[in-house]
């Protein structure tokens, strides 16, 4: 079963801010778009790089070469060692795009792609009560 | 038929296409013919004989195997001769024709379209309608994307041109815009873009410079054909051209995994450069590009060629050819040994025809 931590106060987390927490001897980094919050393990599933270090981008695609079509911006955060780059509410990897519609991996651990690496950071719900940010874990 | 023939064509399966062969460059004399008179008359004014590059010298080993060279040593064949050789030697039915006459070196532009007009006139007449078993080429004048596309829709109309034949070097690289035009015809008409070893020299031929040697120069052709591919898929040529298929053309085979492995390692870090290209590097050359297997590159370890084909990881991807007249192999040794017969026939039957979709049409 699910445990609930207060992990912040919301306003120790500014407007499109992040910050690192240590819950139950895990790294976690929370992010805050648009007023909500976001929790991400602070683990690249790559090779283990900390994404609480890395750029927060927006969903950048294309429906032709040459356009650029840029939404949700702050949804992303690239990896600071080789900018693979993850959903912030899924925690999806951009370089597999087809996945990252597919709503049944939103918040699971994910699978591996066919080249066995593993293409989901993990992710966690979050909850605020009051000025208290909560993380499920 | 011989029973040295009759072995020699146990090489290849019915049906097999030879994917490179080389009809010699024709002299400024033979096109002659096929030009209006002003280009016949400004040619000989300038004294223009000749248009052969520093690609294949006449006299270099590799240029033409040595029992394929004409009576006095030279480069000159005909189509009886080409074919006994490419063709019915093997066991092949139909074999595609790549010049490698240096059009693509002239600075005039108007000269070069009333040159490769007559290079592809010259091809049609002098060399597919003498052999039924060939087809051909076209030779696009790549100074002038306008008139390139008007030479392939012209030459398209008949049906024995398959493909549009590009150097590997000309004077940008290939995913760049300014060919899209081309690669649109070529796509509306259903013909593959290939991209032969080769140059404009308008630029040096290596991407440091111009090295001092041959050798220098053929094997770096395996590194251009990685920075046209890299090129292409980057640019988004394969988004925009669904249907298009490229084949690399003469410049080996066993460099593709470990570029592909890099070309894709660090697509994953750049991806957001290039948004089109939405799906791996790899699978995008395993569908749009093939490549043909003389030379493929292979050390002598026969145990080497399943592991890179279990690295290449299509079996759709490879067309074969003897690249006549170029001294790649000895004897019959065309392929590979070690090479599966079911895998001998996709190489050989099904992919040229799956790449070349006019070669299953018959010509009277």
């Amino acid at each position: 079963m699910k445990q609930r931590y207060a992990v912040a106060a919301a306003d120790d987390i500014t407007e499109g801010g992040r910050l690192k927490v240590d819950v139950a001897g895990r790294s976690i980094v929370l992010f805050r778009v648009d007023g909500a919050f976001y929790a991400l393990a602070d683990r690249c599933p790559h090779q283990g790089g900390p994404l609480s270090e890395g750029d927060q981008i927006g969903e950048l695609s294309a429906a032709r070469p040459g356009e650029h079509h840029y939404c949700r911006r702050n949804m992303i955060i690239r990896c600071p060692w080789h900018h693979w780059e993850f959903d912030i509410d899924t925690g999806l990897s951009r370089i597999d795009p087809a996945r990252v519609k597919v709503r049944r991996y939103e918040t699971s651990v994910g699978g591996e792609n066919e080249c066995g690496e593993r293409l989901v950071a993990t992710t966690f719900e979050t909850s605020r009560e009051g000025e208290i940010v909560y993380v499920s874990m | 038929m011989t029973v040295l023939e009759q072995a020699a064509a146990a090489v290849l399966p019915a049906g097999s296409v030879n994917c490179d062969i080389h009809h010699p460059n024709p002299t400024m004399r033979e096109l002659m013919p096929f030009m209006d008179d002003v280009w016949r008359d400004l040619i000989a004014a300038r004294g223009i004989t000749q248009l052969d590059s520093i690609a294949y010298p006449g006299n270099a080993p590799l240029s033409c195997r040595p029992d394929w060279r004409d009576p006095a040593g030279g480069l000159s064949a005909t189509p009886e001769r080409l074919a006994a050789e490419a063709l019915d030697r093997l066991g092949a039915r139909l074999g595609i024709l790549n010049n490698l006459c240096g059009v693509h070196m002239f600075y005039d532009s108007y000269m070069a379209v009333a040159v490769t007009r007559a290079l592809n006139d010259w091809t049609r007449v002098e060399w597919l309608d003498r052999h039924d078993g060939l087809r051909a080429s076209i030779v696009p004048p790549l100074q002038d994307i306008g008139a390139a596309v008007a030479e392939v829709d012209r030459c398209a109309a008949d049906r024995r041109f398959v493909q549009v034949l590009l150097p590997s070097a000309a004077h940008q690289p290939y995913g760049h815009r300014v060919y899209w035009p081309l690669y649109r015809a070529a796509a509306r008409h259903g013909l593959p873009i290939g991209i032969h070893a080769g140059s404009a020299y308008h630029h040096p031929v290596t991407s440091l410079g111009w090295p001092n040697t041959m050798i220098e120069d053929y094997a770096a052709q395996s590194q251009i054909m990685q920075t046209q591919l890299a090129s292409l898929v980057s640019e988004g040529v394969f988004a925009e051209f669904p249907s298009l298929k490229v084949v690399l053309i003469e410049s080996g085979v066993s460099w593709l995994p470990a570029f592909l492995w890099r070309f894709g390692k660090f697509w994953k870090g750049l991806r957001f450069e290039t948004p089109w290209v939405d799906r791996s590097p790899t699978e995008i050359v395993r569908d749009h590009v093939r490549l043909t297997t003389q030379p493929f590159d292979l050390p002598d370890d026969p145990g080497v060629l399943p592991r890179l084909l279990d690295q290449i990881g299509s079996d759709e991807m490879l067309l074969f050819s003897s690249d006549y007249p170029h001294w790649q192999f000895d004897g019959d040794a065309v392929l590979p040994s070690g090479l599966d017969p079911a895998l001998v026939r996709r190489i050989a039957v099904d992919n040229p025809l799956a790449t070349y979709p006019r070669l299953m049409e018959r010509h009277s």
